[in-house]
C-alpha cells in the first residue's frame, strides 16, 4: 500500500485531465455524428416532400375532387375535407375521455388497483400497432353495419388519441407539486374544485400539448382508415358512408401508374407534413410558454 | 405535561385544546400523547429540531394529514369545545375556519385578484363590488395592497417570493378564519421579506389565533407569546415565550435554545 504524500509534483493532475478531455472529444464527436445521421434523413425527406409536393400543388388541389383514372385535372378537396372532418371529430371525442381518465389516474387512482390496471391497459393501448386498431374497429363496426364509413374511421382514430391524451394528462398533473393541492384544500376547497380550478389549470399547457401531439399522430395514420373509412372518389360529409382522406388517397395514388396521380400523392404528403410540422411547433411553443 | 399545569394566564381564553393526541405515519409514532392549550388571539410558536413533530402537529389541527391514507391521529383537538378530529362537520368547513400558510409560497395559476377571491367564492356569493372590497381588505391585511393595487389582473406567480408568501397569507385571511396556522412561513424567504411577515403576524394576533412552526428560535422569540418546545414527538415544555427563552424549566429546553444541542 502506498502512503499518501502531502505534496505532489506540480503537474500531477495533467495526465488524467488530458485523458478526460480526450474521452470528452470522442464522446461529443460520436453523439454529433449520430445526430447528423438522423438529421440527414429528416432533411432529405422534407426536401423531397417540398420539391415534389409543391410541384403537385395547384389551385385545383383545393377546389376539385380526386379524378377518375386516365383523366386530366382533379384535386384533393374531398380527401382534405375528409381528413379534417375525421381528425377533428376523433380529437373531439378522444380528448374529453383521455383528459378525464388522465385526471382519474393522477388525482384519484395513484395507488389503488383500478388505477394500476387502467395505467397498464393504457400502456398496452398506447403501443398497439394502429393496424390492429383498424382491424378491431372493422370487426366491431364495419362488419356489423356492413359498410365502410367515416364514423368507423373516427372511432378508430379516437382510439389512438385516447391513450396518448391519458398518458400526457396524467404525467402533466403528476408534475404539479402537492403543495399546491394542500394549499387549495387548506382554504376549504373540495377536491373537484382543486382539480378543475387549480391543478388542471396549472397543467393546461402540457395537456394541450398532449392533445396537439395526438392530433399530429392521427393526421398521418393510414392503417386504421384503410379498414374503416376506406376512401371515396367523391366529396361527402355523410358520416355513414366511406369518406376520402389524405393518407389512404396518398397510398392509392402513389401506388398508381398515372403520373398526375403520383404528383397529387406528393401534394398530399406535403400538406400532411406541413400540417403535422405546424402542430408540433405549436405544441412546443405552447409548452415553452408555461415552463 | 397535563392540563393542570397550563401556563395560560387566568384572563386568557383557550381557543384550541389538544388532549392525549397521538399520531402515526404508518407504524411510526410521530406524536406522543400531546396535551396543550392554545390561547385565543395570541401567537403560539412550536420549536424543536427537525423531525420533532412540530409540523405534524400543525397538520393535525386542520386535518391536512387526512390527504394521506397511511397517516392516522388519535385523541382530541378541541376548537371552541368541539373535537375537530371526530367532528360531523365537513372537513372543508373546518379548514375554512382553521387556515394554513405553507413553507413555500403556493400562488395559484391565476390572477392576483382571483387568488384572493378563490377561497371566498367557495363559501360566499358576493357581488362584484363586495368582492372588490374583500380582496382589497385581505391584501391590506396581508401588507401587499400597495405593491399590487395597480396590477391585480397579473398572474400571482409573477410576484417575488416574499410577495407570493404575503399573497398566500392574504388569501388565507380572505376567507376570514379564526385560527391561522403558519408552517415555517419564512424558511424560503430573504431577511427583509421575513421581517415583513413577522410584523404581519404580530398584527394578525389582534384578530386571530396564530400558531407558527419555525426553525428559527429568534423568530419564535420575536413573534410569539407562548412557545412549545418539542423533541422526538414529545411536548417537552410549554410556557410563556419569555419564560421559555430566559428561564426554561427543563434542561433539554435550555440545551436546545442555547444551541448546545440541535
Amino acid at each position: 500500500m502506498n502512503a499518501v504524500t502531502e505534496t505532489a509534483a506540480p503537474d500531477y493532475r495533467l495526465p488524467m485531465h488530458r485523458r478526460r478531455k480526450l474521452v470528452n472529444i470522442v464522446a461529443l464527436s460520436l453523439s454529433l455524428a449520430a445526430m447528423a445521421f438522423g438529421l440527414i434523413w429528416l432533411i432529405w425527406i422534407l426536401w423531397d416532400t417540398l420539391l415534389l409536393g409543391v410541384k403537385g400543388l395547384g389551385a385545383t388541389t383545393f377546389l376539385q375532387d380526386t379524378p377518375p383514372p386516365n383523366s386530366e385535372g382533379g384535386g384533393l378537396r374531398n380527401a382534405i375535407v375528409g381528413s379534417l372532418v375525421m381528425v377533428s371529430s376523433a380529437t373531439a371525442i378522444g380528448t374529453p375521455i383521455g383528459v378525464l381518465a388522465g385526471i382519474y389516474l393522477a388525482e384519484y387512482g395513484q395507488r389503488g388497483w383500478l388505477g394500476n390496471l387502467t395505467r397498464f391497459i393504457n400502456d398496452i393501448l398506447l403501443s398497439a400497432p394502429s393496424i390492429v386498431i383498424g382491424l378491431f374497429v372493422y370487426t366491431v363496426i364495419v362488419a356489423q353495419t356492413r359498410t365502410f364509413s367515416a364514423f368507423a374511421g373516427i372511432i378508430a382514430l379516437a382510439l389512438i388519441v385516447i391513450p396518448v391524451v391519458i398518458r400526457t394528462t396524467e404525467n402533466m398533473l403528476s408534475l404539479i407539486p402537492n403543495a399546491l393541492r394542500e394549499a387549495t384544500f387548506a382554504l376549504g376547497a373540495p377536491k373537484w374544485v382543486m382539480i378543475w380550478r387549480v391543478t388542471l389549470k396549472a397543467a393546461r399547457a402540457g395537456v394541450v400539448t398532449g392533445v396537439l401531439l395526438a392530433l399530429a399522430r392521427i393526421a398521418g395514420e393510414t392503417a386504421p382508415l384503410l379498414f374503416t373509412a376506406l376512401s371515396n372518389q367523391f366529396f361527402t360529409l355523410n358520416l355513414g358512408e366511406p369518406m376520402a382522406n389524405l393518407p389512404v388517397t396518398i397510398f392509392k395514388f402513389a401506388m398508381s401508374p398515372f403520373a398526375n396521380w403520383q404528383a397529387m400523392a406528393w401534394a398530399g404528403v406535403f400538406l400532411i407534413t406541413i400540417g403535422v410540422l405546424t402542430l408540433n411547433i405549436l405544441a412546443r411553443v405552447l409548452f415553452r410558454q408555461k415552463h | 405535561m397535563d392540563a393542570a399545569t397550563s401556563p395560560l394566564k387566568p384572563n386568557e381564553k383557550v381557543k384550541m385544546k389538544v388532549r392525549n393526541l397521538n399520531f402515526y405515519y404508518g407504524k411510526f409514532q410521530a406524536l406522543k400523547n400531546i396535551n396543550l392549550e392554545v390561547p385565543e388571539k395570541k401567537v403560539t410558536a412550536f420549536i424543536g429540531p427537525s423531525g420533532c413533530g412540530k409540523s405534524t402537529l400543525l397538520r393535525v389541527f386542520n386535518r391536512m394529514f387526512e390527504l394521506y391514507p397511511e397517516q392516522r391521529a388519535e385523541g382530541e383537538v378541541n376548537v371552541d369545545g368541539e373535537n375537530v378530529l371526530t367532528s360531523k362537520e365537513d372537513v372543508a368547513l373546518i379548514r375554512a375556519k382553521i387556515g394554513m400558510i405553507f413553507q413555500k409560497p403556493t400562488p395559484f395559476p391565476m390572477s392576483i385578484y382571483d387568488n384572493i377571491a378563490f377561497g371566498v367564492r367557495l363559501f360566499e356569493n358576493l357581488s362584484k363590488s363586495a368582492m372588490d372590497d374583500r380582496v382589497e381588505w385581505a391584501l391590506r391585511k396581508g401588507a401587499l395592497w400597495n405593491e399590487v393595487k395597480d396590477k391585480l389582473g397579473q398572474s400571482g406567480t409573477s410576484l417575488s417570493g416574499g410577495q407570493q408568501q404575503r399573497l398566500c397569507i392574504a388569501r388565507g385571511i380572505a376567507v376570514r378564519p379564526e385560527i391561522i396556522l403558519f408552517d415555517e412561513p419564512c424558511s424560503a424567504l430573504d431577511p427583509i421579506s421575513t421581517s415583513k411577515i413577522e410584523e404581519l403576524i404580530d398584527e394578525l394576533k389582534s384578530d386571530y389565533t396564530v400558531a407558527i412552526v419555525t426553525h428559527n428560535m429568534q423568530q419564535a422569540a420575536r413573534v410569539s407569546d407562548y412557545t412549545a418546545y418539542m423533541y422526538l414527538g414529545d411536548l417537552v415544555e410549554f410556557g410563556e415565550t419569555d419564560q421559555i427563552f430566559i428561564k426554561p424549566r427543563r434542561k433539554e429546553t435550555e440545551d436546545y435554545i442555547t444551541g448546545r444541542f440541535g
